[in-house]
Order: C-alpha cells, then sequence, then structure tokens
C-alpha cells in the first residue's frame, strides 16, 4: 500500500499464489463459520466465540495476504494507523456494551412481559 | 503461464524533477487508508449501536425469525470472490496488462453488483413483511449498520465503473494505477466490515 513501488526491488502487490491462498482459506474460515451456525447446531456457549474467532481469523487473513499488512519498512506506518483504528474499535464497541449492560442492570425491573404502552394502558384503566 | 507465480518486479523509480514530492502514489495510498481508519470507527459506532439494540425487537420478529442464512452465504462469497478479483486486476495493473486488467476488474464489478442486488432484494423481502427500520430498535440498527455497507459498496461500484472507462480509455497511466490502488484498498475494507456483519449481526443473530 505505501507505495506502489518497492524501493527493495520487491513486489508490493504480492502474487497470484498469495491472493489465491487468502482466498481459499478466506472460504474454508466462512464456510466453517457459516457450518456451525446452520448445521452444526452445536450449544450457543461453544458457538458464540467459535464464530468470533472465525470471523476475527478471517480478518487476519484478508489484512495479509489481501492489503499486504505487515512489518516491513513501507507497511509500517498502514499497519501503525490500522493498530490506533482497532483500539478505538474496541473502546467504543466493548465501552457502549459495558454501559449499556450496566444502564440495563440498574433500570428498575418493568412487570412481567408488558411493555410502556400495556403499563400505561393499565393505569388509565 | 509460470510467470505468473513468481512475485511482480518492483516497476524501477522515477527521478522526480526538482521540487516536486516524489512517490505520489505511495502518499496518496496512505492517505487513503487513514481516511480508511477512520471509516472503521464509524462503522465501530454502527456495530457497538446495534449490538447494544440486538435484543429490543419491541416483540417484533427477531434476527432468528428473519435472516436467511443461505442467502447471506451467497452474498458473502459474492463479495469475497470480488475482493479477488480486484487482487487479480491490481497485478494486472502493476505488470501494466491493460485488457487482462479490465477483464478483473469488470469481474470485480459484477460481483459487487451481485451483492448489492441480493441485498436490496432482501431489504424488499424484509419491508414488505412488515420488518422494516421502523418496527423496532434492532431493526433500525440492523437497516442502519446493513444499510451503510451496503451503500458504501454502491458508492464503490460507481467509482469502479468510472475507473473502468477511465483505464479503457486513457490505458494504465501512473495516475489510473494509483486510483486503482486507492479503490482496492476501499473494496478490501469493505469485505472486511462485511466479515464482521456477518458474522456478528448474521450469525450471531441466528444462533439458539
Amino acid at each position: 500500500m505505501n507505495g506502489v513501488r518497492d524501493t527493495k526491488g520487491q513486489a508490493a502487490h504480492g502474487s497470484v499464489r498469495s491472493y489465491l491462498t487468502g482466498l481459499l482459506l478466506a472460504l474454508v474460515l466462512t464456510a466453517l463459520a457459516f457450518w456451525l451456525v446452520m448445521v452444526a447446531a452445536a450449544p450457543a456457549p461453544f458457538l458464540f466465540p467459535a464464530v468470533l474467532i472465525l470471523g476475527v481469523a478471517q480478518i487476519g487473513v484478508h489484512q495479509r495476504y489481501f492489503l499486504h499488512t505487515g512489518l516491513s519498512r513501507d507497511k509500517r506506518w498502514d499497519l501503525v494507523a490500522l493498530a490506533l483504528a482497532a483500539a478505538v474499535t474496541v473502546v467504543v464497541i466493548g465501552g457502549s456494551l459495558w454501559v449499556i449492560h450496566e444502564l440495563d442492570d440498574n433500570m428498575m425491573p418493568h412487570a412481567m412481559g408488558a411493555t410502556l404502552d400495556e403499563q400505561e394502558q393499565g393505569a388509565i384503566l | 503461464m509460470n510467470s505468473m507465480l513468481e512475485p511482480v518486479p518492483a516497476i524501477p523509480f522515477v527521478q522526480a524533477e526538482a521540487g516536486e514530492p516524489h512517490d505520489t502514489t505511495g502518499t496518496a495510498a496512505f492517505g487513503f487508508w487513514v481516511y480508511l481508519m477512520s471509516d472503521c470507527v464509524l462503522f465501530a459506532a454502527l456495530f457497538a449501536t446495534f449490538m447494544v439494540l440486538s435484543g429490543a425487537t419491541a416483540g417484533g420478529p427477531t434476527g432468528k425469525d428473519l435472516f436467511d442464512l443461505p442467502n447471506v452465504l451467497l452474498e458473502t462469497l459474492s463479495l469475497l470472490c470480488s475482493s479477488f478479483a480486484c487482487g487479480m486486476a491490481m497485478l494486472a495493473s502493476a505488470r501494466q496488462r491493460v485488457g487482462e486488467a479490465l477483464a478483473w476488474l469488470l469481474m470485480t464489478a459484477l460481483l459487487g453488483l451481485a451483492f448489492v442486488g441480493m441485498e436490496l432484494n432482501e431489504f424488499n423481502h424484509l419491508i414488505v413483511e412488515g420488518a422494516g427500520p421502523r418496527r423496532s430498535a434492532f431493526l433500525s440498527a440492523f437497516f442502519t449498520l446493513v444499510g451503510t455497507h451496503g451503500l458504501h459498496v454502491s458508492a464503490g461500484l460507481l467509482w469502479l465503473v468510472v475507473l473502468l472507462a477511465q483505464v479503457k480509455q486513457r490505458g494504465l497511466t501512473e495516475t489510473s494505477r494509483g486510483r486503482l490502488m486507492c479503490f482496492s484498498l476501499f473494496w478490501h475494507f469493505l469485505d472486511i466490515i462485511w466479515i464482521g456483519v456477518f458474522t456478528v449481526v448474521y450469525l450471531v443473530g441466528s444462533m439458539p
């Protein structure tokens, strides 16, 4: 990415082989994730982290084989930018989940199964 | 065909004129990458919103009721193969093979169009069933997140069509190749976001 030209004289774009490897790995990870949910119907406590891990793994595959993210001098700053975005993502998502979960915990319990409308109607009648 | 499997030799470094920045393509690509990172934060916010509201179904249909996983798998495969085609196009572009690059870019566009078509069909189906974005907070968040991704893909398709026309007309100039590089970054990024979408929205949403 950082330079169509690579001053070291190596490929900045990868090769057919690397793209094919990436595609194959991504296909396997996708198929596995869908199979687990659609066919295997494993218990949720296993399924949930399994699917997430497969997703993260596939993102890694995309980064490495399609986007050529790496530690080489040309790619390093791309990785730094990515790391920052990833950190912000974790905070935004993780933080939101935590905050709202705490909020939910601290809310007064509603009447069983009643929505707010039903409760108000009950009060009027 | 054997040569296709070897890494591409680097394009010889061109001497810049006095006062002109060299390797502007590299700078542009990096700048575009930083933009994509900001886009990533946008999607993070939409993901956070969806995840927080995924249980707020207001007595209406849940993900499990609505999601058609075979269709989602098809969408996923379309976008993935589209990304691969884009990679092939970039290889051809680096080797100055115009015809090949155009062919792969066309493949990229067609697969991307298939994705958008399937998604529009899915959205239409949901709305007709009464599960539109106004039905519940869950559905509002769903349509916003998945819709925003779909809009990005659509915008990318528009950009790709323009690039196809430019490359066809002017060939693989340095400018064209630079733009293709930025487009390919965009396209791969959208596929990565989609991984997040099908995992967190569809697969998790379809679990018992």
